[in-house]
């Protein structure tokens, strides 16, 4: 097996640990899931190598899709751990912020495009926030992170997938989140097309009514 | 009109099937926290059923809450009410009753929104400042957090409450609701008895969970008969408590808080429990839970939320003080925190 070396811990995230190391020269990320001590061992188990193999598929599927992912170089299954090529970059969600009103709406116009081709290819990404997608240096936007995606083309799965995002920008950049949405729907219909984006949009609608009625849940 | 020295609030809670009457002090003290439960025949809730169950109910709990408070209806200087989230019948029941207390008392009325309720009584029972939230309900399921000016929703169900959800599966097992003992007990104690771990799905999309089909898989393994009940609550609750605590873990290590507060309904479950802490510790947070009698709906919650909320400026008009359906989190401004 390769040698990965000198690692130096980036990010100690929710569901993986995050390291910058040299691999044959160059740097790289190693992301490991290690277990968590709250569930059963074979249900973790379960999770974490599930996420591991599927993280690099979805990741090679997006890149086909035309949306910039990290390359992956090595994935151990058995310890969970993920091998892929450093992003030099900013997180979108420390960019946003920061930049101009247009810019923004730029940003997230290219963003819609992105989770457009995506869809279009059958890849749902499954976590769809600004700290999961990167601005490189040379201004390209790469999205990380596909470890609770999958492969579906039902309008469920893109509809719940918009709707996070939505979300996810919600909760993180209230001040501007309306129309950060929208300009991120504005992309998605120029990839999809009028007649598929509205049917996704529907959607989306459909699932908040269902997630908010307290009412109907209560009677369930 | 003659005022006692210490304010008093009366909060009234009524948005499912608990009719709750609580008093607490300006100053944070809890005096009085009484309550009536309508346990449906059978299947769930019947919001009507309930709401007449609340109307009837409603004398003898505001009498009970008085009587162990000490104190005189004219002590009281506060009405607070539930004024939504809930079930339509039911909150109009619990507004009604306090419109008419408010007016025949002559004092303000203030309507609070019943999950706010829940995280600032876990607060205040706990002594948490700025928790990141796991409120799991009968009818809610919230990750959320404070930031600027409002609580913010980090995570959700995206179908079924979490409570909903065992609640469904116990009832399905034939087990059945008594008095003080809720389905949700009875389920913790046969899944205390569980050895296998059977495999469910288990859903998390973002920070977001999905129950749904994590209830049908369970109950038509339920319906085959294969599996001993006790497996069958154990790895339900493993699995739907693990994707919670997942998502909680993910809220706290995107907010960096150093407090986590479980509150609701469920937090009474000691695995959740357990699983909530051992995140807690992972993260160097405190873990904090809110103690029983305040876990379940409750009005004591509904009379200190609206302490807070009249003590920083906030009252609601009578012909402002209709309910509220579907009032989520993050719409609520609260004022009190910085
Ligand atoms: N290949 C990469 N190159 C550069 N930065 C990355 C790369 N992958 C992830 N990151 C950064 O690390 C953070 C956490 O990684 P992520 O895969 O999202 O794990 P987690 O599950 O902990 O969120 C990302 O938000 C991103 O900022
Ligand atoms: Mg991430």
């Amino acid at each position: 097996m390769d040698k990965v070396d000198s690692q130096k811990l980036l990010k100690k995230g929710a569901e993986a640990s995050l390291f910058l190391a040299s691999w044959h020269g160059r740097r790289v990320i190693v992301k490991a899931r290690f277990p968590k001590k709250y569930r059963p061992a074979e249900l973790d188990a379960k999770i974490r190598s599930y996420r591991t193999a599927h993280e690099p598929q979805l990741m090679h599927e997006a890149k086909l899709a035309g949306v910039p992912t990290p390359t992956i170089f090595l994935v151990d299954m058995k310890n969970a751990v993920i091998t892929m090529e450093f992003v030099e970059g900013k997180q979108v969600k420390q960019v946003l912020p920061h930049v101009s009103k247009k810019a923004q709406q730029e940003l997230c116009g290219r963003i819609g495009v992105l989770i457009g081709k995506m869809h279009r290819r059958g890849v749902i990404h499954g976590d769809l926030t600004t700290s999961n997608m990167i601005l490189s240096g040379e201004g390209k936007i790469f999205l990380v992170d596909f470890g609770l995606g999958e492969k579906n083309s039902e309008l469920e799965a893109r509809g719940v997938d918009l709707h996070l995002m939505k979300r996810a920008l919600q909760s993180t950049h209230y001040q501007f989140a309306e129309e950060c949405f929208r300009n991120v729907l504005r992309g998605y219909s120029e990839v999809l097309g009028g007649e598929d984006a509205g049917k996704v949009f529907e959607k989306i609608r459909e699932i908040e009514r269902r997630g908010r009625y307290v009412d109907e849940r209560k009677q369930a | 009109m003659k005022k006692s020295d210490v304010l008093c609030c009366l909060g009234v809670e009524s948005t499912a099937d608990d009719f709750g009457v609580g008093i607490a002090t300006f100053k944070g003290e809890i005096l009085a926290n009484a309550s009536s439960g309508y346990v449906p025949e059978e299947g769930g809730i019947h919001p009507r059923e309930a709401a007449r169950h609340h109307a009837e109910a409603a004398d003898k709990v505001l009498g009970e809450a008085l009587s162990k408070a000490g104190t005189k209806p004219t002590d009281l200087a506060l009405i607070a009410f539930a004024q939504g989230p809930g079930l339509g019948p039911c909150l109009r029941t619990g507004a009604t009753v306090a419109r008419a207390l408010a007016s025949y008392l002559d004092v303000p009325l203030v309507g609070v929104n019943h999950s706010v309720a829940h995280i600032e009584i876990g607060k205040l029972e706990t002594g948490a400042v700025d928790p990141v939230t796991l409120y799991v309900s009968g009818g809610n399921t919230l990750v959320s957090a404070f930031d600027s000016g409002r609580y913010r929703v980090f995570g959700e169900t995206l179908d079924i409450a979490l409570g909903n959800c065992l609640d469904v599966f116990a009832r399905t097992a034939g087990l059945k609701q008594k008095r003080g003992m809720p389905l949700g007990a009875a389920l913790e104690q046969l899944a205390a008895n569980g050895e296998k771990l059977i495999s469910l799905p288990y859903v998390v999309k973002g920070m977001d969970i999905s129950l749904s089909g994590l209830l049908t898989a369970a109950t038509t393994l339920l319906r085959k008969g294969e599996c001993r009940l006790e497996d069958l609550c154990y790895s339900l609750q493993e699995h739907a408590f693990s994707m919670v605590t997942e998502v909680t873990e993910r809220a706290l290590a995107h907010t960096e808080k150093k407090e986590v507060l479980l509150t609701g309904g469920v937090a009474a479950n000691r695995r959740l429990q357990e699983m909530l802490s051992s995140i807690a510790e992972e993260h160097d947070a405190k873990f904090n839970v809110v103690p029983r009698q305040f876990a379940t709906d409750n009005g004591a919650m509904i009379a200190w939320t609206g302490v807070l909320a009249y003590t920083h400026g906030l009252v609601t008009p009578v012909e402002e003080s209709f309910v509220k359906l579907r009032w989520r989190l993050e719409k609520v401004d609260v004022p009190w925190i910085k």
